[in-house]
């Protein structure tokens, strides 16, 4: 199980995480929704400690990050896998070594069950065949794939995904969460996803929590944000004009 | 308003910071590069990419540089009736000076250039991330593997320098302005010592280690967007270049 616990993250004077408390349910797939700039990108960069907490603590399954380092700090990254928003793909190496890279570093199986393994992992993301292409010569939806195929690679316990979608045409991002939701029905990861896909997303998650002004203002099941008379998720889903979120990137809300 | 007095302060600050992160950097380099795994492959990779490919240019430069001290060597100690002592004025100022700094001036011309570069892009693009994300130590696997090559691939380069420039300046003095073959080898061979061999030889040693320290280095920090990889990728040739300059004249003041 992950818990943030009063989290706090500043960039200079620009707060971003103000008190973040959160539970993400073991095996389910819970997204992080919110506008864009308000967060969910550094609140999940958190839990494999890309970022350190100003204060507050991240729990992954009852080891708390900031007390780790090196080797211990190591042994929980492992439990992740982690699908960057760009994809963050080695393009000095094709598909299949992108996706043979972590067992290649950090197991000691042998090159044939590591291929094997790899070729399943490009075949469950539709991509057995492109295994000898570069990143550069793949389209957004087929890199996203690819990231994700890498993910998968070493059966980790829980997967990051950061706006899986964005950027992808409607048909692309549907596929993608399918994917995704393939992928956690069959190896049964705790997924948590950072996305602003409405109401595309709530057809694939558990679990969703709406972040804003630095703090989770609800969390529930897709119903239950759905329903909400919270003012703050109804325009966040309604994607209105008017109410108490302000336009633009990373902005605050505009009641006191 | 801020008073000149401070400016200044700041901007010195800045660069005491600036040299103690860098020196950290090689300090965390040289910890990880004594502590195994070392992977061979990748440090043989990195001296194909910084040694072999550098041979070309190093042919060419040193036949040039060669040939130049050749020809103005011959100008100058023809007005004292020296010419005999054409071998040993271009054997040493290629040993001693022009090889190791010519060739430390032409890895970061070619090579560095390209590490930073391709580090900073690795940055931007959250690579260096994925690695961490995956526990896999980017210090280890993109930082010492680098140091190492260059520690190897530079002195060899220097040695290639001095050899073919030592030929240029035989093409020009013996060849094209008449000096005996004998003399020109025969006083060289009186003039060098070992230990100008040693202090080249160090001196290739250091800039290796300079070169590429201070080409990762930049690499790995880079700034944002293809801005900051252009901004990181200029100032490593120029930090280098100066660098090797400056270490070249304590080292000389050291050695000879």
């Amino acid at each position: 199980m992950i818990e943030f616990v009063n989290l706090h993250k500043s960039f200079g004077q620009q707060r971003v995480l103000n008190g973040i408390n959160l539970t993400i349910p073991h095996g389910q797939i819970t997204a992080i929704i919110g506008q864009s700039g308000s967060g969910k990108s550094v609140l999940i960069k958190h839990l494999v400690a890309l970022i350190r907490p100003d204060s507050g603590q991240v729990l992954v399954d009852g080891a708390e990050l900031g007390q780790l380092h090196g080797k211990a700090l190591d042994l929980v990254r492992e439990k992740f896998g982690v699908l960057f928003q760009g994809g963050a793909l080695f393009d000095s190496m094709t598909l299949f070594d992108n996706v043979a890279f972590p067992l290649r570093e950090k197991t000691r199986l042998a090159e044939a069950e590591i291929a094997k393994r790899a070729i399943q992992r490009l075949e469950a993301v539709g991509l057995a065949d492109m295994g000898h292409k570069y990143p550069a010569e793949l389209s957004g939806g087929m890199k996203k794939r690819a990231a994700l195929a890498r993910a998968l690679v070493q059966d980790p316990a829980i997967i990051l995904f950061d706006e899986p979608t964005t950027g992808l045409d409607p048909i692309l991002l549907n596929s993608i969460h399918r994917l995704i939701l393939d992928a956690h029905k069959r190896f049964g990861f705790t997924a948590v996803v950072v996305s602003h896909e409405i109401p595309e997303i709530f057809d694939i998650a558990q679990t969703v929590a709406l972040l804003h002004d630095g703090v989770i203002v609800e969390c529930g099941s897709p119903e239950v944000i759905m329903t909400s008379a919270n003012p703050v998720v109804r325009q966040f889903i309604t994607g209105g004009g008017h109410g108490p979120i302000r336009p633009g990137p990373g902005s605050r809300s505009s009641s006191p | 308003m801020t008073s000149p007095l401070e400016a200044v302060g700041r901007v010195a600050l800045a660069q005491v910071q600036g040299m103690g992160r860098m020196t950290i950097f090689l300090g965390s380099a040289c910890f990880w590069a004594c502590l195994p795994p070392l992977k061979l492959r990748r440090i043989v990779r990195q001296i194909h990419f910084i040694g072999v490919k550098s041979v070309s240019v190093i042919l060419l430069t040193a036949l040039f540089t060669g040939m130049v001290l050749g020809l103005q060597g011959y100008y100058t100690l023809r007005k004292f009736g020296s010419e005999a002592l054409l071998g040993t004025a271009v054997a040493l100022s290629l040993i001693r000076e022009l090889g190791p700094v010519m060739a430390a001036l032409m890895v970061t011309a070619r090579a560095g250039s390209a590490t930073a570069a391709e580090i900073g892009i690795m940055r931007i693009t959250e690579q260096i991330d994925a690695l961490t994300a995956m526990a896999v130590n980017p210090m280890k696997y993109l930082v010492v593997p680098r140091v190492i090559a260059g520690v190897i691939a530079v002195p060899l380069l220097t040695a290639i320098f001095d050899v073919v420039g030592i030929y240029g300046g035989y093409l020009v003095g013996v060849k094209l302005l008449g000096i005996s073959s004998g003399t020109y080898f025969s006083e060289m061979r009186n003039a060098v010592e070992m230990s100008d061999i040693n202090g080249g030889f160090l001196k290739s040693l250091s800039f290796g280690i300079i070169v590429t320290w201070v080409c990762t280095y930049k690499g790995y920090y880079t700034g944002h967007g293809a801005e900051g990889v252009v901004k990181s990728t200029t100032e490593a040739v120029v930090l280098s270049s100066v660098l090797v300059l400056v270490w070249d004249y304590f080292m000389t003041s050291l050695l000879f």
